[in-house]
């Protein structure tokens, strides 16, 4: 291995390091291909679900932090700044406080169902990073179903926050419960249209295969570009999927002024910990979603020279997709649940399956012209 | 391809113990002191639990809004479901492609349409 490649390309050249080492050592003892070629797997399989499992509590951590300083400062306040340089330790001191809160469970509740709930709403999360391409070959499973399986695991939260707010024995929470289930999904229909757009214009449904479709252009001939379906697609994605994870302006389901905190009314400690956690994540989620299907991911001028830029590409886009939607909530008051369901279904439904025809018949008649242009030149 | 597969288990088993592990943290570091009003479910100050189940005004009414939502949700899911494989087919399109989708799709928003025009929308 030559040292230029190992530079440009670190990550996937240390996995291959050390899955050529491990498979000499175990072939040298004698052990039979097979054998050796699942023991790799596995170790190679854990060493990568720990790194994720570290990173994405990690990220949580400092994308609260973030949140809070801007919010602050979009609103002339400070923010955390008493704990460590700049408030950097503030979620840390946050966690130790999730950990030592007493767990306070109300009379009344629905015992297995109030436990559960927080549960079940971190795993779609975390099983969602599992498809993720975070940089030229750096994704912990690169399926040929990325988008249909990340569609399907947005949808299993909703149980999650449904379940909390039937189980909590709380008005609030009750109330906080179904407005997230009929927001959710009524915004689900047009987040999944919006998303079959870069699959038409990819006509692949793995995000490997999406972000390779981008490559055109020097790196930059990124779907968003693709006017005029690209940015609609998007904006109609963006305004869905944030609807989807109940932020500001979509934030009703844990409405503060009317519903004390919505679905999570009756949670403490460790268990409200996990919400915010999934909140937070689910954030970062649809980010890296949107940066990957509309703003080519990892794609990006040099990087078939120098790989490991794409991992500077791919979070660059993902956090500037989270500040923006930071400033949604620093900036936008909150919509009334009859203006949330009237633009859901009589505006974003209609436009998204609007835009799936039109980009379908754009397609064929490129397609058409292009054939015909062939066979009249020669 | 198997193999995708059975990293996705793999990491279905490490989603499960993930959110499951602070938990239990949790459980050995935090006090544990329950008394009766500190478990009283959160209202506005007024004590409730000496009433019976039925008086608690817990489990309120709501819209039939709601349920009509997600029937609609339903028929545009299912739709959504056949979207997709539908676009991936892009490599092979003919004029019929985009004109069996168009068939599709128009039947889906006859049948939005007419919910509109039935003011079943409306949030009353």
């Amino acid at each position: 291995m030559d040292i230029w490649s190992f530079i440009t390309n670190p990550f996937v050249s240390i996995s291959q390091l050390i899955n050529n080492v491990i498979t000499s050592i175990l072939t040298s003892l004698g052990v039979p291909a097979d054998i050796t070629r699942i023991v790799v797997f596995l170790i190679m399989a854990i060493i990568t679900i720990t790194i994720l499992l570290l990173l994405a509590p990690g990220m949580m951590m400092y994308m609260t932090w973030l949140e809070r300083k801007l919010v602050a400062r979009m609103q002339d306040r400070l923010g955390p700044n008493r704990v460590g340089p700049f408030g950097l330790l503030q979620p840390i001191a946050d966690m130790i406080k999730f950990l030592t809160k007493e767990d306070i469970v109300p009379e009344g509740v629905d015992g297995p169902v109030h436990l559960l709930a927080p549960i079940v709403v971190v795993i779609p999360v975390i099983l969602s990073f599992a498809v993720i391409q975070f940089g030229v070959g750096l994704g912990a499973v690169d399926l040929n179903l990325a988008l249909l399986y990340l569609v399907a695991l947005g949808s299993v939260a909703t149980i999650g926050v449904f379940m909390a707010g039937f189980g909590s024995h709380n008005k609030f929470a009750l109330i906080g419960g179904m407005r997230a289930a009929a927001q959710i999904i009524s915004y689900e229909i047009p987040q999944v249209l919006a998303l079959s757009i870069p699959v038409l214009l990819a006509g692949s449904i793995s995000l490997t295969g999406i972000v390779q479709a981008q490559s055109g252009l020097f790196g930059l001939g990124w779907f968003i570009f693709y006017i005029p379906v690209g940015p609609i697609a998007f904006l109609v994605y963006l305004i869905a999927a944030t609807a989807e994870v109940n932020r500001v302006p979509f934030d009703l389901p844990e409405a503060e002024s009317e519903l004390v905190a919505g679905y999570h009314t009756e949670y403490s400690g460790m268990k409200f910990g996990l919400f915010y956690l999934a909140e937070f994540l689910n954030t970062f989620l649809i980010s890296a979603i949107a940066a990957t299907v509309f703003f080519g991911g990892w794609q990006g001028p040099f990087v078939a020279q120098v790989p490991v830029l794409g991992i500077v590409y791919f979070f660059g886009k993902t956090i500037l997709l989270i500040t923006v939607q930071l400033w949604f909530r620093g900036t936008l008051p909150r919509i009334r649940v009859d203006q949330l369901m009237n633009f859901g279904w009589k505006r974003l439904v209609p436009i998204s399956l609007a835009l799936v025809l039109f980009t379908a018949a754009t397609l064929w008649a490129y397609r058409f012209v292009m054939l015909a242009l062939k066979s009249l030149g020669g | 391809m198997l193999e995708r597969y059975a990293l996705i288990g793999l990491f279905a088993f490490a989603a499960i113990t993930f959110p499951i592990l602070p938990l239990v943290l949790a459980f050995l570091f935090r006090p544990k002191k329950p008394t009766r009003l500190k478990q009283s479910t959160y209202e506005c100050g007024i004590e409730i639990q000496n009433e019976a189940p039925e008086a608690q005004a817990i489990w309120v009414q709501f819209r039939v809004q709601y349920y009509i939502y997600a029937i609609l949700f339903v028929v545009f899911d299912i739709e959504v479901v056949f979207v997709y494989p539908w676009a991936v087919a892009t490599n092979q399109m003919t004029f019929f492609w985009v004109v069996e989708m168009a068939i599709f799709m128009l039947i889906l928003v006859g049948a939005l349409a007419y919910a509109w025009r039935k003011n079943l929308l409306e949030w009353v």
